[in-house]
């Protein structure tokens, strides 16, 4: 180490890239004013609308407070009414069933189409296409599309009665019973595209050589499937799935759009129940509880990501 | 033969699963040229018996959506070139020089990001009320600037890291400081991450709800979003006005995605490797 002057910018670092360290040679120990601003003024932007509000939302979540009045700390006894709180242990369960399903049935959709999709064929490009043509809709649009398509004597209920099952017919998104799949069809229909990208993507990388080495053994298409791509699409699985959890626990727009959570609270979701509690009721401190409760599901996926990507970058 | 066969049962899949997605919207966009009394007599899922663009008229005009796509365009253009500015400052400091605790500080970023908005509504609105920023455009653009960043940083960064070292020594050498080496070296040879950010951010943003709603409240600075919404509620057995109201709020966001489909989709691809 010859050169370990503060202005590693001398001609003699340009061929150092021989001489075995060039990152940390190349790189200037004195950082100039302008540098610090590059990194300091995006932070500082975040810290403002993220990483401050974030710590207020927990402070908030100990006190009673209805926006008005200054907040008044209760400990954690919001915490203890959210136990007791029917509602709230509905949309909880609200919340798992929609990461169940939407999450669970948009990896096997996408992941299938992606499958069936992969190989460039005549017609290939077009089917992709229509699948992922929602993915650029709003969900509030999309929304829409399927409250036509679930209008009373709308097209589902069309369609049942061509098919002969007009007994079946149901106010889709009014009955208790029906509300949150009706509202999960819908999420579906547009993350399944998505879902598929990001595995096309994945199944690009695979060096086809693989999968010719897989059916010279005799390995036949299943075993192909299990024992050679899905193992190679480790990094895409693990970020699919931080995507799937993040986006189903942030779900909001679909089902505030759709049913506000009703009827009687039965597609409800955290998400919409924090909403509807901090901003209906004026229940803020209630509200932020309900929020932290999402942040900690949330916390172990985040988690996930992070030890992933510090590895990465290591 | 069973080749031939199974070609033609992949096509006939296919296209009954294409049409299973693109139904819904052909539906809509036909359905929004059909007249009041045409639905009002044969009701929502039959075929139309009639044809107008008036409905578009009513949305567009009687509705709001014109004033309302103003807004989302008002926000969403500063939102996307902001942050996209700032995450690429940032992203060129820490991937290229040796920013103490650099490591801690993209993770923090990009943590940012994945928290669940839920936790922010509240402090957020409170905090533009204080400000003087609550229900206007400003005080969303300065959300979804502040709630995106930390995303466009940690791909942004995973993309410059991996230029070549070699142009940024010779640009020093030439006596460049970080500015320059910034516009004119870094900034140039990222275009095609950024052109691919732009058109997902402007996407992410131009779609938002949930913000638009938390921090505005007057109607008339309402984005397309809620406006579609109120729009609903405005309309209510007006199913065609409803949907040539949705068809225009789409419309924005498609265009973008097929002027830019190649960096669109590479862009969500770019998040999946990273």
């Amino acid at each position: 180490m010859a050169d370990v002057s503060t202005i590693a910018e001398t001609p003699g670092t340009a061929t150092s890239a021989v001489a075995g360290t060039p990152r940390r040679r190349r790189r200037s120990a004195r950082l100039s004013p302008l540098l610090v601003a590059f990194v300091l003024v995006p932070f500082a932007v975040e810290s403002i609308w993220v990483f401050w509000p974030a710590l207020q939302g927990f402070w908030f979540s100990l006190t009673r407070w209805d926006g008005q009045t200054p907040p008044e700390f209760i400990g954690v006894d919001n915490y203890v009414e959210l136990a007791g709180d029917a509602t709230f242990r509905g949309a909880l369960l609200n919340t798992v069933i929609w990461l169940v399903l939407f999450g669970g049935l948009s990896v096997v959709g996408g992941f299938g189409m992606a499958l069936l999709l992969q190989r460039e064929r005549r017609g290939v490009g077009f089917y992709r296409a229509a699948l992922f043509t929602p993915v650029v809709f709003s969900l509030v649009v999309t929304a829409l599309v399927w409250r036509v398509f679930y209008q009373p004597d709308g097209l589902a209920d069309q369609i049942l009665r061509t098919v002969g099952l007009e007994h079946l017919i149901r106010p889709w998104l009014a009955d208790p019973k029906t509300a949150l799949y009706a509202v999960i069809l819908p999420a579906l229909w547009r993350q399944i595209g998505y879902v598929m990208v990001l595995f096309l993507a994945g199944l690009k990388a695979i060096d086809p050589a693989l999968q010719e080495a897989a059916r010279m053994d005799g390995a036949n298409g299943w075993q192909r499937l299990w024992h050679v791509t899905v193992p190679q699409l480790k990094g895409v699985n693990a970020v699919v799935l931080s995507v799937i959890v993040i986006d189903s626990l942030r779900s909001f727009d679909i089902v505030w759009s759709l049913t506000k959570g009703g009827p009687y609270h039965s597609s409800e979701l955290l998400s919409t129940y924090m909403y509807s509690a901090a901003f209906q009721s004026l229940r803020l401190g209630y509200a932020s509880a309900i929020a932290v409760v999402i942040f900690v599901l949330a916390l172990a996926v985040i988690l996930g990501y992070l030890v992933r990507a510090f590895r990465e970058e290591a | 033969m069973i080749r031939k066969l199974r070609t033609g049962t992949f096509h006939t899949g296919m296209v009954l699963l294409s049409l299973l997605w693109l139904g819904p919207v052909i539906w809509v966009v036909v359905m929004s040229t059909r007249t009041f009394d045409d639905i009002a007599a044969n009701g929502v899922g039959s075929l139309p018996h009639s044809f107008t663009l008036d409905t578009y008229r009513q949305a567009w005009v009687d509705g709001g959506e014109l004033r309302a796509l103003v807004n989302s365009l008002l926000v969403t253009v500063p939102s996307v070139l902001l942050s996209l500015a700032l995450a690429a400052v940032a992203a060129f400091a820490l991937s290229r020089y040796r920013i103490p605790g650099r490591r801690t500080i993209l993770l923090l970023m990009l943590a940012g990001n994945l928290l669940p908005p839920q936790i922010l509504l509240i402090p957020v609105q409170k905090f533009s009320e204080l400000t003087g920023l609550y229900d206007t455009l400003w005080a969303l653009i300065t959300v979804q600037v502040g709630f995106g960043l930390g995303f466009y940083t940690f791909v942004l960064h995973g993309f410059m890291r991996d230029l070549p070292g070699e142009i940024q020594e010779a640009a020093t050498i030439d006596g460049a400081g970080p500015a320059q080496i910034f516009t004119r070296v870094m900034l140039p040879l990222t275009r095609p991450a950024l052109a691919a950010l732009g058109a997902l951010s402007f996407t992410w943003i131009f779609n938002d709800l949930l913000w638009a709603i938390t921090v505005l409240r007057t109607d008339d600075r309402m984005p397309v979003t809620p406006a579609l919404l109120a729009l609903q509620g405005q309309f209510v057995s007006s199913w065609s006005v409803i949907a040539a109201g949705t068809v225009i709020a789409a419309v924005p966001t498609v265009a973008v995605f097929l002027r830019f489909q190649r960096h669109f989709i590479g862009g969500l691809a770019i998040g999946a490797v990273k």
